[in-house]
């Protein structure tokens, strides 16, 4: 178990290592100059090269690239050549707003998916499981910054039930705790909504399968044998194992969902990870951009890694053989 | 399976049922409908699509003579939806094509190369997909002037990792068979092996796999053009329609409704085409989803 943890962290340290390095030199060797954000016009050339000169972007490519390995090994992203915070605070208040977006999205997504999966397996169920799968199916296939759209249209601009956008009412500083809390989740149900319609039969498939098989198990037989009622089989015995592969799809979901995050924050002006990243990406904004890219990567990778330890824990089928790094 | 039954549990031999698939007949009938609207599109509906109307025109709610409505601009729904389709269409096919090409070629490398290549071209892999795509795909868009070209490679080259793993997978599979070892015993070269007898047997599983991911890519597209990133006016985009309709969704309803109907009819068309195909064609990959 150790070895392979050992393993399995070197090798997404690695990964995160050669993809953030890739990014680096990506973003600076493409044409566009963040100055253009920073500097007005009429300030002229000579400004233009002392400001860069003290921002340390006259610099070789390489040497820029050692200093900002340097730095971000203690744990300094640097300042936003932007804005004038550094790139820790922009992260430290975007990111609990993107995992707020995503773990309540996934919890409804899970749900969802759980709820179609259990009518497909009830042959009694046919025609419903029938309009679940039409309906799962359109759903997957709509555009989900449209959709977010059309549920402003609707729900927001015409029948005034929700705010079309942002994660707070403009007073809500005033608000009491338990108003202030009402507010948010208002606020939030939209997003959460879209980014979890969007995606739930997918997983509902997957678990569908998977209780299907679980269901033809003798186990089930047994308990069936011995007399307990349907819902105690499917709800004790069959769910349970049934269960086990969504850890890992856990960790697969993860970049799929940030990614989500990302159109929905745009579409709903929600102030996570994914706006920041693309105002950062717009203005060249390069602290910014990598701060952003690396926390994203190593939370994916972190995810999956995740994943995989706890699939081990709790499924003791699952050896820990040397090919597994693949 | 020796004979071709009306039983036959995997549907190859029964083309003539095709058509009464639940899946396979709305999927053809929407797919190759929109192809031939892409192709037609002059025909259908002559007249430049982004050429100005008459100040009257402007925002006029769907009616006889503007069936989807008009635009701020007085430029008829229909006539910018039809032509619309050709950049989706093309987008979406363009750039699958890439991520297949390639991810058929690593994933039969490593399937069937030597098991130090497995290992570099699956570690690789698994780098790319370790991140979102679609910040990677913003990153590389956004990074030089927005077009066509530079959105079909960028989704092309960011899509390829899932159908290399599906690739590979299914030729450890082919490898292990016994038209393989004889293949192999008759002397020929691991390269001849390799692309002569087991990449035809793979076939099936990339025809499906491409058919399920040009929705994906078509999505992508939309919201790349949604963003400004995508294809630039006067080029007419689903994405960049909605865009367009944003400001206006309540007084212009049919501006942003009426492309996201397009988008999602053309990727639910792909979508049931592709999942009736793998039934019919690789009935053992059922499990296998589209990327993001």
């Amino acid at each position: 178990m150790i070895s392979w943890l050992a393993r399995r962290i070197a090798v997404s340290v690695l990964l995160v290592f050669i993809l953030i390095s890739a990014v680096f030199f990506i973003v600076r060797l493409a044409p566009g100059d963040p100055l253009d954000q920073i500097v007005e016009e009429e300030f002229g050339a000579d400004s233009r090269d002392q400001m860069r000169h003290r921002l340390g972007l006259d610099e070789p490519l390489f040497r820029q690239y050692l200093k900002w390995l340097a730095a971000s090994l203690q744990g300094d992203f640097g300042t936003s050549l932007r804005q004038q915070r550094s790139v820790g605070s922009i992260i430290g208040e975007a990111l609990p707003a993107t995992l707020l977006l995503t773990v309540t999205a996934y919890l409804l997504h899970l749900l969802l998916a759980l709820g179609a999966a259990l009518v497909s397996v009830d042959r009694s169920r046919r025609t419903l499981d029938q309009g679940i799968q039409a309906v799962g199916l359109t759903l997957y296939s709509l555009p989900a910054f449209w959709l977010g759209l059309m549920l402003i249209m609707l729900l927001s601009r015409k029948l005034g039930w929700f705010p079309s956008g942002g994660m707070h009412a403009p007073d809500a500083r005033f608000m009491s705790g338990g108003a202030w809390f009402a507010d948010l989740l208002h606020h939030l149900a939209l997003p959460v909504i879209t980014l979890a319609l969007g995606s739930f039969m997918g997983t509902a498939r997957y678990l569908r399968t998977s209780l299907a098989e679980v269901l033809g198990q003798d186990y089930i037989l047994s308990a069936r044998s011995r007399g307990l009622s349907e819902r105690r089989v499917l709800f004790n015995h069959a769910l349970r194992n049934a269960l086990l592969p969504v850890i890992t799809l856990l960790g697969l979901s993860l970049p799929f969902l940030l990614g989500g995050a990302v159109v929905v924050e745009v579409v709903f002006g929600w102030p996570g990870m994914g706006r920041v990243a693309i105002e950062a990406i717009w203005a060249r904004d390069y602290p910014v951009i990598m701060g952003t890219t690396l926390v994203s990567a190593l939370t994916v990778v972190a995810g999956s890694l995740l994943a995989d330890i706890l699939y081990r824990r709790v499924d003791p089928r699952v050896r820990f053989s040397s090919r597994e790094g693949l | 399976m020796n004979q071709s039954r009306p039983t036959d549990p995997y549907g190859q031999a029964s083309p003539g049922r095709w058509w009464t698939d639940s899946r396979l007949r709305p999927g053809l009938v929407i797919t190759l409908g929109l192809g031939l609207v892409a192709l037609l599109a002059p025909l259908i509906a002559p007249g430049d699509p982004a050429a100005l109307g008459a100040a009257a025109d402007r925002l006029l709610a769907p009616s006889f003579q503007h069936l989807l409505g008009t635009d701020l601009l007085g430029r008829d729904v229909l006539t910018r939806l039809v032509h619309g389709s050709r950049v989706s269409l093309l987008v979406g096919w363009v750039s699958v094509l890439v991520a297949v090409l390639l991810g058929t070629g690593v994933g039969l490398a490593a399937g069937m190369g030597p098991r130090w290549l497995d290992r570099l071209l699956m570690n690789t892999t698994d780098a790319f997909m370790a991140f979102p795509r679609i910040f990677l795909v913003l990153l590389l868009v956004s990074l030089t002037t927005p077009s066509l070209l530079l959105v079909m490679t960028v989704l092309g080259l960011t899509g390829w990792m899932s159908v290399a793993r599906l690739v590979r997978a299914e030729a450890l599979s082919l490898r292990e068979r016994d038209f393989v070892a004889v293949a192999h015993g008759l002397g020929l070269s691991a390269r001849k092996v390799a692309f002569y007898h087991v990449l035809p047997n793979l076939l099936p599983t990339v025809i499906v796999a491409a058919t399920l991911r040009v929705g994906g890519a078509i999505l992508a597209e939309s919201f790349l053009s949604f963003l400004g990133l995508g294809a630039q006016e006067p080029v007419v985009s689903w994405g960049g329609m909605i865009q367009q309709g944003r400001d206006f969704l309540l007084e212009g309803w049919w501006l942003t409704t009426f492309p996201g109907v397009a988008i999602a009819l053309t990727v639910l068309g792909y979508n049931l085409l592709g999942e009736g195909l793998r039934a019919k064609l690789d009935p053992r990959n059922r499990g296998e989803g589209r990327d993001g």
